[in-house]
């Protein structure tokens, strides 16, 4: 996200909002982007959005989350220093399942919250405003420079048809 | 919302969750208008109330760190006192928030929206505060270092992970540290919108750098909502390892009373209970000290609460009845004294404090008038609370008072300390917890507007 004008479109109403984001994206645009106070519902479809790659993530640090807790274990108990509590078996597998699972999900939750801020590269210094309320009613939809057949007044007067309340060219995204 | 699910709805004639017909943006006003408005004589009367309580608490500690642990009334057979007591009640406490946020969000609860934030913020904090018990029990706080598994110049010499006390170290620090960041991720677009709404430079700049630059495209909500399933689907069976670990502590003993394996299902069921019976106790309050949430709170959302109360209740005494029978019909003469001594024996009142607490007075709730009334559910919800710390007393104190061997049986001598410091850790709880209704909104702003619509006509006829 690199300095990049374009041009927004304001809505009152994350329905009507979600319906316009669909034709802008019928209209041809790939690159767009919707900014809006709470998840709106179906957005992503109508955006085009894939869906989101951090279970992979979430699994490889469960993974390695666990694998940790086996290495940990069997090192300390059964390689560094062995130490013979009540006959039990230096490496005692049932007795290292409790560590085992909470280092399978203290990984697992923490990775994927690194991996949502590597996402959404957060955290952002002071992010260009389009307008301070859309994080309380109001919902943009974004058209950046770049896109597909970009045209500043075609843009601005396909988002107005699609019933925006207000159009505002934006020099930084 | 869809539209077939819309009409669902309006075919079952749902509820609405939020009252008072509001709007997108008086949702916004409404919640972060106690962040935002200079703070009211009653909250700073509290405020400084609870943290007297804590500066005592404070005090005492300070006491029985630099004396010792004999300060308090642990003694030969009774090594486990009001410390290990009090933090199994704080754990436990924490766990309705969890429950409330994770396990109610994979069920697809809408309710659950308006109270999630103060129940998790609720969970953070009585870790918080039941994390110190263990730490001063330990009777050399200044060494708890050596409780974790580091490379040392003794040996190396290792932490011992056969012991549940150290499945204990690793499951409260995940836990603790698992629903910190569970809530702080809630907490991100609620930062962006007090942020976008600062009217002073100071106030911009703290909730920017809380929000982290926080802007809501439709690319970070689609990551957003997938890490926040990801991490309810993760804290459910964390919340219930938790608890399952803790009561490990007790059941992977061989004592008498101690050793069962109803412990687990037992130990979460009444944790679950406790917890509820402590949001009730805050929601109540915090719907005295803010009006306006009473659009957001509702009664519904209470009623619904004091039915999961009951429910839970009704486990926690089929438990108690369970353990009865079990005591009986193993037909070991160790496991029928701890029972029979701990119902008839010198420390009955407690146990039936516990049962009439935990088991009778939450049948109230049986009444529809009753589950609905804020005096009744408040009173009921202070019984839950005192009637789950006896519990944890009656299970640590009647089972290590009389053993096997009656030379070695002995009683618990309470001391002005334990009172000290049971009655102080409410005074580190509630500060932190004013603390947050003041800076946090209490409300999940975010979470609260997708369900703004259910069981009301949308504007617009959508």
């Amino acid at each position: 996200m690199a300095k990049l004008g374009g041009v927004a479109g304001i809505w009152l109403d994350d329905h009507a909002c979600v319906e316009a984001a669909a034709k802008v994206r019928a209209a041809g645009f790939k690159k767009f982007d919707a900014i809006t106070p709470f998840p709106v519902h179906g957005m992503e479809e109508a955006v085009g959005i894939k869906r989101s790659w951090i279970p992979y993530v979430t699994f490889a640090a469960g993974t390695l989350g666990l694998a940790s807790g086996v290495a940990l274990q069997y090192w300390t108990s059964a390689v560094s220093w062995p130490i013979n509590v009540g006959g039990k078996p230096f490496f005692s597998g049932p007795a290292f399942a409790p560590v085992m699972f909470e280092l399978t999900i203290l990984f697992a939750a923490l990775f994927s919250v690194g991996a949502l801020f590597a996402a959404c590269r957060l955290p952002k210094v002071d992010p260009p405003v389009i307008d301070p309320d859309l994080t309380s009613h109001k919902f943009a939809i974004f058209i950046p420079e770049n896109d597909v057949g970009y045209n500043a007044e075609r843009c601005e007067q396909l988002l107005k048809s699609l019933g925006a309340v207000e159009t505002k060219r934006i020099s930084a995204y | 919302m869809s539209e077939a699910s819309m009409n669902m709805a309006s075919e079952v004639a749902r509820k609405p969750l939020i009252l008072g017909n509001k709007t997108y943006k008086d949702i916004s006003d409404d919640i972060c208008e106690p962040v935002e408005a200079a703070p009211g004589k009653r909250w700073l009367a509290l405020l400084l109330s609870a943290k007297g309580l804590f500066l005592f608490y404070l005090i005492h500690i300070a006491i029985v760190v630099s004396t010792g642990m004999g300060l308090l009334g642990v003694n030969s057979p009774i090594a486990w006192g009001t410390m290990i007591i009090t933090f199994v009640f704080w754990i436990g406490i924490g766990h309705a928030g969890t429950l409330i946020s994770a396990i109610l969000f994979l069920f697809r609860q809408k309710w659950r929206t308006s109270v999630a934030r103060s129940a998790e913020a609720m969970t953070v904090f009585a870790v918080m505060t039941a994390g110190i018990f263990p730490l001063i029990h330990t009777g050399r706080p200044w060494l708890d270092f050596w409780l974790l598994p580091y490379p040392n110049q003794r040996g190396p010499l290792w932490v011992n992970f056969r012991s549940p006390l150290l499945w204990d170290v690793f499951a409260v620090s995940t836990y603790a540290t698992v629903s910190s960041v569970f809530w702080y991720v809630g907490l991100v677009p609620d930062f962006a919108t007090l942020r976008d709404r600062a009217k002073t430079k100071i106030r911009r700049l703290i909730y920017g750098a809380l929000s982290m630059g926080w802007r809501g495209s439709a690319r970070d909500w689609a990551h957003y909502e997938m890490v926040y399933l990801i991490l309810a689907g993760l804290s459910t069976p964390l919340v219930l390892s938790v608890h399952t670990i803790v009561s490990f502590d007790f059941a992977v003993s061989q004592l008498p009373g101690w050793h069962t394996t109803i412990f687990p299902p037992y130990f979460v069921a009444g944790a679950i209970f406790s917890g509820f019976g402590m949001v009730v106790t805050l929601l109540t309050l915090v719907r005295i000290g803010f009006p306006k949430f009473k659009d957001y709170i509702t009664i519904d959302h209470m009623e619904v609460m004091n039915k999961i109360i009951m429910a839970t209740g009704l486990m926690v005494g089929y438990a108690y009845g369970s353990e009865f029978f079990i005591a009986w019909y193993s037909g070991n003469p160790y496991e029928q004294y701890a029972f029979i001594n701990r119902a008839f024996g010198p420390y009955a009142w407690s146990y039936w404090i516990m049962v009439t607490c935990n088991v009778i007075i939450p049948q109230l709730f049986w009444v529809k008038k009753f589950r609905r009334s804020i005096p009744v559910m408040f009173v009921v919800s202070i019984f839950v609370n005192i009637g789950m710390w006896f519990e944890r007393f009656v299970i640590t104190v009647t089972s290590l008072h009389r053993d096997f061997l009656p030379s070695s049986w002995g009683m618990y001598e309470w001391s002005w300390f334990d009172t000290a410091i049971l009655s102080g850790s409410f005074g580190m709880f509630l500060t932190i917890f004013m603390l947050y209704l003041k800076f946090v909104p209490a409300i999940s702003i975010a979470e609260v507007k997708p369900v703004l619509y259910v069981g009301r006509q949308r504007p617009g006829g959508h």
